[in-house]
């Protein structure tokens, strides 16, 4: 500033200074990435028949790399690994990595750090087309897909496209409005739900079974029809961060910062809720990840949706993927009970201790 | 048409209540303007008319020969900065992270900010004076320190034209001057075009060589600080004693 203020001493700035969390994302994904394949090892061989560690990471690396390990185990270790766990454990990691990805998308447009990927009506809309699905008596299953997996893909995308046509007919502003719209839509939804389930006598289970959410009718053939919309969407969302970003300060600040609100939320929108609807088809309703993954990962990096995006979906994958091998231990819990029971307590001390300089 | 903003038969109603009545007005794109007027005059609503957040307006707004409403958002916010009056944020952000957003209309979509972004970061602080905030969690600062760290934000954007929404009126006196040198310094060394709206009026006669004096949707007055602001016009526009203002 000129002379006036030139007699009061300012420091200087060292862009050093503004550099020195530049290597703790690197970190975080180091320690994300080497906790993952940890997970993912255990998960395989850890189970109701339990294969030596060892065994297990051959098994991986000769089949999945390539790397010529001489086989040291019987045929039937390959039988479990391949058949049994290896698509359970990847599709925890997917839809771990998804929910993140979708959560962190959620709370950046909605500008809400208590949205998830439920918050628009996908869990709702999931649940009752999966109920829907349970209710028809027509038993169509192709490649280990049911009309349950279809029906709740199909059911999160239209609760979403419904909380986005009627939330633009409100005088309200744009995000009141959609957080409002989602919520009565969410509870027509439950309310379809309830009766569904008032309905469905004995195939009652069947849809609690979906609700607690689980991974034990993971199969190869849903793992790849999840897989490629989760990964394209999640990249698809990364590519927009900067969109994310600005949204941070709200619509009209966005604006100022060349952002086209409308047309970059209704992608994101979009992209979220494909990405969410694919997660739950294949998985239930998982609570928990894509609402906590987020701020524990902002809590050690900070807001950047470029950051925040790529780490929360490795560290959801990891989180999943344990919650999943947690599940299984006394024998098949619902693995949205065991996010809740490791993951809350677990948030509750990291807001507790949060002295890394980033709060929620 | 020339440069900078020219806006003709400008007006806005909402609902019953007129806003802005029929302006007429040209900025040139190098100046250094206050706009000026009492509570619900329209000046708030004459900057959303500039920036283009007033879809529902009548009359035309050009900037540079141009209609504004054909301009990008991007391509708009590389020319034109906005420090708005407010601005929250929904989770922790450090202060070089919220002035990094300025550099949103100018980084790569998809690699992020660079060498030259993150240079253009470190000047916007030391420029506004901020160093000492760098690291702290903007949520926790003062109203004063936060508007700072939005002024080093709008810098950061490198804009041709600023525009402020008082841009002090969370400062202390000493941080208002500094504010205020600052604006005449990007004006008059980096040729930044300056429109401010100001409560304050000593402030706006002291440092802005052309005022703009809004009432009731209006321009009542447009010139030189002496003539705008009479003893007769501020007690007309004001109804106070024009003593209270003392130049």
């Amino acid at each position: 500033m000129s002379a006036g203020a030139a007699s009061r001493p300012r420091p200087a700035v060292h862009v050093g200074r503004l550099e020195t969390l530049r290597h703790r994302p690197l970190l975080v994904a180091a320690g994300g990435l080497v906790a993952l394949g940890a997970v993912v090892v255990a998960g395989v061989a850890l189970g109701n028949v339990a294969l030596p560690v060892g065994d297990t990471i051959g098994i991986l690396a000769r089949h999945l790399l390539g790397w010529p390990v001489t086989a040291t185990w019987p045929a039937s270790a390959e039988t479990i690994v391949f058949d049994l766990r290896l698509p359970r454990v990847l599709t925890a990691v997917v839809v771990g990595a998804g929910l993140a990805v979708a959560g962190t998308t959620f709370q950046g447009l909605l500008r809400n750090p208590l949205a998830d990927p439920y918050v628009l009506g996908t869990a709702s809309g999931a649940a009752l087309g999966a109920a829907l699905a349970v209710l028809i008596p027509v038993r169509i299953a192709l490649l280990g897909f049911g009309l349950l997996h279809l029906f709740a893909f199909v059911g999160a995308l239209l609760a979403v496209a419904a909380v986005w046509r009627l939330s633009r007919q409100t005088s309200l502003s744009s995000l009141t409005a959609l957080l409002l719209t989602g919520y009565a839509v969410g509870s027509l939804l439950a309310a379809g739900l309830s009766v569904a389930m008032y309905a469905s006598g004995a195939q009652l289970r069947q849809i609690v079974f979906y609700l607690l959410g689980g991974f034990s009718g993971a199969s190869w053939p849903q793992l790849a029809a999840a897989t490629p919309l989760v990964v394209v969407g999640s990249l698809l969302i990364l590519a927009r961060a900067r969109s994310l970003n600005a949204l941070l300060l709200g619509e009209e600040a966005a604006a100022n910062l060349g952002i086209a609100v409308r047309r970059e939320r209704a992608i994101l929108l979009a992209l979220a809720a494909l990405v969410t609807a694919a997660a739950v088809a294949v998985s239930g309703l998982v609570g928990f990840v894509g609402l906590v993954v987020p701020h524990l990962v902002r809590l050690l990096v900070g807001p950047n949706a470029r950051v925040v995006l790529p780490l929360s979906a490795i560290v959801g994958a990891a989180f999943l993927a344990l919650a999943d091998l947690v599940a299984r231990i006394p024998g098949e819990l619902p693995v949205g009970v065991v996010t809740a029971i490791v993951g809350a307590p677990f948030f509750l001390l990291i807001l507790r201790r949060a002295r890394a300089g980033y709060e929620v | 048409m020339r440069d900078g903003y020219e806006l003709s038969g400008v007006s806005l109603t909402y609902g019953r209540r007129t806003v802005l009545d029929g302006l007429d007005l040209h900025i040139g794109a190098g100046e250094c303007v206050a706009v000026l007027g009492p509570n619900g005059a329209g000046k708030s609503t004459l900057l959303r008319v500039l920036t283009g957040h007033a879809p529902e307006r009548r009359g035309a707004v050009h900037l540079d020969g141009i209609p504004l409403e054909e301009y990008s958002r991007e391509t708009l916010a590389r020319r034109v900065a906005v420090v708005p009056g407010e601005a929250s944020l929904p989770f922790a952000a450090r202060v070089e992270e919220v002035v990094a957003l300025g550099r949103v209309p100018h980084e790569d979509p998809l690699r992020g900010m660079r060498a030259a972004d993150h240079a253009a970061v470190a000047a916007a602080i030391e420029r506004v004076g901020i160093a000492d905030l760098v690291g702290r969690d903007a949520r926790r600062l003062s109203l004063g320190e936060r508007q700072l760290v939005v002024l080093a934000m709008a810098l950061a954007q490198a804009p041709r034209i600023l525009i402020l929404d008082e841009p002090t009126v969370h400062l202390d006196l000493r941080h208002q001057v500094d504010v205020m040198e600052l604006l005449v310094q990007l004006n008059s060394r980096d040729g930044v075009g300056v429109v401010a709206v100001l409560h304050d009026l000593s402030l706006a006669a002291h440092f802005f060589p052309r005022l703009i004096l809004l009432d009731r949707g209006r321009i009542v007055a447009d010139g030189a600080p002496d003539e705008v602001l009479s003893p007769e016009r501020i007690r007309a526009v004001y109804g106070v004693d024009p003593a209270l203002v003392r130049r």
